[in-house]
């Protein structure tokens, strides 16, 4: 193609989109990026991702925006990739010219925006969960969600109050699964805790009876701990039923979702998981503070799409809140110092915790987050 | 494609390449252009083996992440220098598509596409699952590319490099083409029975223009691994090989021009077609659909027929 047809292209993507934004923004608004797993195989974190930033950035539009600006949001689907995310991220920063990220949905898909946003001096909220994108501390990057760390540390804590000291563990050898593997061996020795049977899989495998198998003929095995995302949680629950093991079998917040108890059917009864509020938001005490936040932001993603909000939404919300209101204390969108005021985040009461953020902590949330919950009668119920 | 137009179309494409970063605003349209060289240079590369040797394969993305993957690794876990690690990738995978392409190149249609589509995704599993070496659906970073203290840094620095790489690609292939292997090469995609007749070591030609198109892949697949922050297994998938040979198929086989012009207009329209979001995969489809319908040779060939027809 020519120079000049690349050119006419530009352009007429430039006027559309400008086009597709509406006439009724006023000049100089505040831009938001965001770049998310909104289809692929990690759409069910993407996609309420995406409805959540869209509803919420026109809502605060519709009541006039933010510091007397109008938010634009400029949003790109990377379906999951690395590489299409770093493209993409690269366009919002060179080419759309935004004020600050939200997004990556994935920690695949983070990584690969970090160097970008570190170079460019660009405030970035990540939705991932993984503790290597906080861990060392960059600069110009923060996260929303718990780390895997947490969980594997709120599981432990409900192990010893039961008494348990030796667990297996059945992972995803990837991604989320295998940071979470990875933290969990970090932390075991604070609680006390042996590990007696390490079984991996792949993602994508639609059986794992045989490493539960040999879980399940390990000698000791008090309870089994299961890292994994999206459908393989799943498989793990029915298969941990169908083989009949006796212990109890903990996953972890990555399932914090209906849609697992959905695929696990009948066999998720009894698992045990930490969980952020969200999903038990009426089941909260009248004094916890995350209750009301927590109950409207359910009623209104319910309201608007039909569906219960998973936690994956709620990380969206809690970012987007977090960097308006950063955007807000600033009082402009000169970068650094929206970065300034998201670290001084403090005391802000969102769907996934109460965050304070630091300069050493660029997420700000504790242990107390997270409340561990039980599958009863097909529901998430409260259980600490 | 006679001398004197060989030349001409090199110097035109140079020319070409050597003007487009002064009409890019931003870097993110150099990144856009970066990444349109490195298609280019492994559709040049599938070029001469699906238009030219009329063998085709599913599985190039294979090779592509493979070379990827061994730089990221060397350079990352073993802390090879880049170079190295770079030539290593181009032997492994050279000595690799040579085993495998007596065996394989001795089936024809359907049979050879499932062969290296089975490749392709072999060597792909093998990426996602052995995550203590590859990094796994996570990825990988390699770093920067270096040569002793000389750091590549930038899109710009990054164009340079893949412009002049492109360059000489096509120089290597369409010497290739016009040269006596490139005449056994068509012979053999006319009538393979019809080239043995006249003497054309036909599995010989097959095997070697098949390890020049994989070993090719390689080299942009190492450097691709230091150009993206995270190299992660959808580089290598089976999408990715249809990618590429889409991108042969819609620019016209059997012209070194048209991959190019495939895999240029292939890597910029998903960018161009974000403005209509959800409708994206629609309008792509409908593109590509559209061109196979009224332009079955291909974008390049066809044109260039209207445009010789128009000629008195």
């Amino acid at each position: 193609m020519s120079m000049q047809a690349w050119k006419i292209l530009a352009s007429a993507a430039a006027v559309a989109f400008t086009a597709a934004a509406g006439p009724a923004l006023a000049a100089d608004p505040i831009k938001i990026g965001s770049f998310l797993s909104a289809t692929g195989p990690a759409s069910f974190l993407g996609d309420p991702e995406k409805k959540v930033l869209e509803k919420y950035v026109a809502e605060y539009n519709k009541a006039g925006g933010v510091a007397g600006r109008k938010i634009e949001l400029v949003l790109y689907d990377d379906a999951g990739a690395a590489d299409k995310a770093s493209s993409f991220v690269k366009r919002l920063i060179e080419n759309d010219k935004v004020d600050l990220i939200i997004g990556g949905s994935t920690t695949g898909t983070t990584m690969a925006a970090v160097p970008l946003v570190e170079a460019a001096g660009m405030p970035f909220v990540s939705l991932a969960g993984a503790v290597v994108i906080v861990e060392p501390v960059k600069k110009w990057v923060f996260k929303t969600p718990h780390t895997d760390r947490m969980a594997a540390e709120k599981i432990f804590a409900d192990m010893k109050k039961k008494g348990i000291t030796k667990y297996a563990m059945i992972s995803e050898n990837a991604g989320f699964g295998k940071s979470g593997h990875d933290e969990t061996l970090k932390v075991q020795a604070n609680y006390g805790m042996t590990l007696v049977a390490d079984e991996t899989y792949a993602p994508k495998d639609p059986d794992v009876t045989a490493q539960l198998t040999k879980i399940k003929n390990t000698a000791g095995v008090q309870a089994v701990i299961n890292w994994g995302f999206g459908q393989s949680p799943a498989v793990v629950t029915k298969n941990y039923k169908q083989l009949g093991v006796a212990a109890p079998l903990y996953q972890s917040h990555g399932v914090a979702s209906k849609d697992y108890i959905k695929l696990a059917g009948d066999a998720s009864e009894g698992v045990r998981l930490p969980a952020a509020g969200l999903v038990v938001a009426d089941q909260l005490p009248a004094t916890d503070m995350q209750k009301a936040v927590c109950a409207k932001f359910q009623k209104e993603y319910q309201a608007d799409f039909k569906a219960e909000a998973s936690t994956f939404a709620g990380h969206a919300f809690d970012g987007l809140q977090m960097a308006l209101a950063a955007i807000s204390r600033a009082g402009s969108t000169d970068k650094a110092k929206v970065r300034d005021e998201i670290e001084k985040t403090s005391g802000y009461i969102g769907t996934g915790g109460t965050v304070h953020m630091s300069a050493t902590d660029h997420m700000g949330l504790n242990l107390s987050a997270f409340h561990m919950v039980e599958i009863k009668k097909g529901d998430f119920a409260l259980s600490d | 494609m006679s001398g004197l137009s060989r030349w001409a179309g090199l110097g035109a494409l140079a020319i070409f390449l050597a003007a487009l970063p002064q009409a890019l605003p931003n870097n993110y349209y150099v990144d856009v252009a970066v990444l349109a060289c490195f298609n280019a240079i492994i559709c040049v590369g599938l070029n001469l083996l699906i238009g030219y040797a009329g063998q085709i394969s599913l599985g190039h993305a294979g090779f592509f992440g493979l070379g990827a993957y061994a730089s990221a690794v060397l350079v990352n876990s073993y802390g090879w220098p880049p170079l190295l690690a770079l030539l290593a990738g181009a032997a492994i995978v050279g000595l690799m598509a040579f085993a495998i392409a007596r065996p394989v190149l001795k089936l024809k249609g359907h049979y050879l596409a499932m062969a290296t589509l089975g490749i392709g995704i072999i060597i792909s599993i093998v990426i996602n699952t052995e995550a203590g070496i590859t990094g796994g659906p996570d990825g990988i970073a390699a770093g920067p590319f270096s040569i002793g203290s000389f750091k590549l840094a930038g899109e710009r620095d990054w164009y340079w490099l893949m412009a002049g790489l492109l360059l000489a690609t096509v120089w290597l292939a369409t010497n290739l083409v016009d040269s006596p292997v490139g005449r056994a090469l068509r012979a053999l995609h006319g009538s393979e029975v019809g080239a043995e007749v006249v003497g054309v070591d036909t599995a010989r030609y097959k095997v070697m223009v098949f390890v020049v198109s994989a070993v090719i892949a390689s080299v942009a697949g190492s450097l691709f691994a230091h150009y993206t922050p995270q190299l992660t297994p959808t580089k290598a998938d089976f999408f990715k090989s249809i990618e590429l040979v889409t991108m042969v198929v819609f620019g016209g086989m059997a012209s070194t021009f048209g991959a190019i012009v495939g895999a240029a207009f292939l890597t910029m329209l998903p960018q161009v077609l974000t403005v209509f979001e959800d409708y994206e995969p629609v309008i792509l489809g409908g593109i590509m659909m559209g061109t196979m319908i009224f332009m079955p040779k291909g974008l390049v060939p066809t044109i260039a027929a209207l445009f010789n027809r128009r000629r008195p």
